[in-house]
């Protein structure tokens, strides 16, 4: 009796897990034929499983409504740099709080604790304004800048910075290296890790980021793909072959990152909540 | 930094005289925070201030006038700013448990020794997760169309027709509560997996010789010890509705007749459409409230646990 009952219980949890894993896939399969296919083929009922012919059409018509090469182009540019300078100041500020005891240290990171809790949306308006006395609307700076200092990352990368040795840093000094040269040659080959963490995290939250750059892009050129999407699916008469092949190439590059990398990702997110 | 850098670069000048380092220990932690600071001073700490100014006046072109409270008496009359505030809770109150409970039992499930392929399972789980907000909202606002979407037409295989996904205001909110737990659930279970995965067996092992069965094990001890992390989900997952704004601005608009208007949703037309930057300043500003009482609820939460 108990070998049938656990043969039940596997079969009652993996027929559970499998349909949420399908739930979970099938909007990407779906989307990826989609991307293949004509606007009406799409709403084709019963549905077409398989890919379709019109990819190239696709894109051809995707060029010529939003320019998505110069539209994918701004939203990598955007990410990347973004990534590569956010993760490096927060590196260098976690550094800072973890390892030295400065005054105002604990007052400043405090203040950091706290804007973790304010919801972005407050700055929205002055950060608006901002850029328009700056004259910066429609620039990639006014996209990059404004989250630049992430309050989460810092505190992940202090979190990580705490686990580094004390005696690697003092036994640095001794033999003469500088502050900088100890945190650029060892400190961070040493946290590669979380700095990886970080960075996805970092990316992820900027490629796929809408509500802000919606306000602050208002010319074609500099859209970048979230903004370009919004504006395809506002239009009078919507393509969507065209909105299909959009949001597929909105979503590969996260994808093959995510596969890539996907223990750094989960560790990314732990390390806001449960320590492992 | 540029001078800075030129200095570090040259170690073997150290070395041979010892001469004295511009960057001391006591200086460096200045240095290396200054760049995040000098940031959040500009785009964070002054933008909350001005915010806050920003509330108590009226904004014509470039001209700002002190209005006093009067945003905010405005905003207590305002029956759309009220309906937002109400679908905002409603879709917090039913999508948040859902996701959660949904989480829960997908996150046991997987961590149950019966189950093998675990890290597939997690890769195939956490997907949505990755995707961007607005790639998930056009994909479903085509499944969700009312005549050609495939959600339909697989609901008329089982005689269910034509529901009006996108356009009564019930199932509205129904189809972004719907998106919402595509994308956010197999987040909330990663986090639901790892708390589970710190639980010490030994519990479970006591609790089984004492004679506790699997369903009392799992209120017992696994409900119990992963309280932490149920807080930590639900307080993240309230903080994120409360800002809910890319599902219903690319699904329905806020449509229809703002039955899925969002606060964040409000604040953005009120300032971007309208630019009332005052008023929508005022919005902005019972969101920080309300953020910071569920915070300062969470922060009572945790406390009494340490207790």
């Amino acid at each position: 009796m108990i070998t049938s009952n656990n043969l039940l219980a596997k079969i009652g949890i993996y027929s559970f897990l499998i349909i949420g894993v399908l739930l979970s896939i099938a909007p990407f399969y779906w989307m990826f034929v989609g991307s293949t296919l004509q606007s009406g083929e799409i709403f084709h009922l019963p549905p077409k499983l398989l890919p379709g012919t019109n990819l190239a059409e696709n894109f051809q018509s995707l060029s010529e409504s939003i320019g998505i090469t110069k539209v994918f182009f701004n939203s990598m540019f955007i990410a990347l740099t973004y990534t590569v300078v956010s993760t490096l100041i927060s590196a260098m500020a976690g550094y800072a709080f973890a390892k030295f005891r400065f005054k105002g240290g604990n007052g400043l990171f405090f203040i950091i604790l706290c804007s973790l809790m304010i919801p972005s949306q407050v700055t929205l308006i002055p950060l608006f304004e901002m850029m328009v006395s700056f004259n910066w609307l429609n620039t990639y700076q006014a996209i990059i800048l404004p989250g630049l200092a992430a309050p989460f990352a810092i505190f992940l990368m202090k979190q990580n910075m705490k686990a580094v040795p004390d005696s690697i840093i003092e036994a640095s000094r001794v033999e003469g290296a500088g502050e900088f040269r100890i945190f650029f040659s060892i400190i961070l080959p040493m946290t590669r890790p979380a700095l990886a963490a970080v960075a996805i995290f970092q990316f992820m939250g900027q490629w796929n980021s809408l509500l802000w750059p919606l306000i602050t892009l208002n010319s074609k050129e500099m859209f970048t793909l979230p903004v370009a999407l919004s504006s395809l699916i506002g239009m009078a008469r919507i393509d969507y072959g065209q909105v299909m092949l959009g949001t597929t190439l909105a979503t590969i590059p996260i994808i093959i990152f995510f596969l890539l990398l996907q223990k750094h990702f989960i560790s990314g997110i732990l390390g806001g909540s449960v320590k492992e | 930094m540029g001078k800075v850098e030129i200095k570090t670069n040259a170690p073997i000048n150290y070395q041979l005289k010892t001469r004295k380092k511009w960057l001391t220990p006591k200086r460096a932690p200045y240095v290396f925070i200054a760049p995040a600071i000098i940031l959040m001073l500009i785009f964070t700490v002054y933008p909350v201030l001005s915010s806050f100014i920003l509330s108590f006046q009226e904004v014509r072109g470039i001209e700002k006038t002190f209005v006093g409270f009067s945003n905010y008496t405005r905003l207590f009359q305002d029956p759309v700013f009220y309906k937002s505030l109400l679908n905002t809770f409603q879709l917090l109150i039913i999508q948040v448990p859902i996701m959660v409970s949904l989480a829960l039992l997908i996150a046991v499930g997987l961590h149950s020794s019966m189950v093998k392929g675990r890290t597939l399972f997690r890769i195939a789980f956490f997907m949505p997760a990755i995707t961007a907000l607005i790639a998930a909202s056009i994909v479903f606002m085509i499944l969700l169309d009312e005549h050609f979407g495939l959600v339909n037409y697989f609901l008329s295989l089982f005689g269910i027709e034509g529901i009006k996904w996108l356009t009564s205001p019930f199932w509205a909110k129904a189809s972004v509560i719907l998106v919402m737990t595509w994308r956010w659930t197999g987040y909330n279970m990663v986090i639901f997996l790892a708390g589970l995965q710190n639980i010490p067996s030994d519990l479970y092992e006591a609790a089984s010789i004492d004679g506790a069965g699997k369903v009392k094990q799992f209120f017992w001890i696994t409900i119990p010890q992963l309280k932490p992390v149920f807080i930590f989900t639900v307080v993240m997952s309230t903080i994120g509705t409360l800002q809910l704004f890319d599902e219903p601005f690319i699904l329905t608009a806020g449509g229809p007749n703002n039955a899925t208007t969002t606060i964040t949703l409000y604040l953005y037309e009120t300032g971007f459409k309208y630019f009332e930057f005052g008023y929508a300043s005022a919005i902005a500003y019972v969101l920080v409230l309300i953020t910071a009482i569920i915070s300062w609820i969470q922060m009572k939460l945790v406390g009494d646990d340490d207790k």
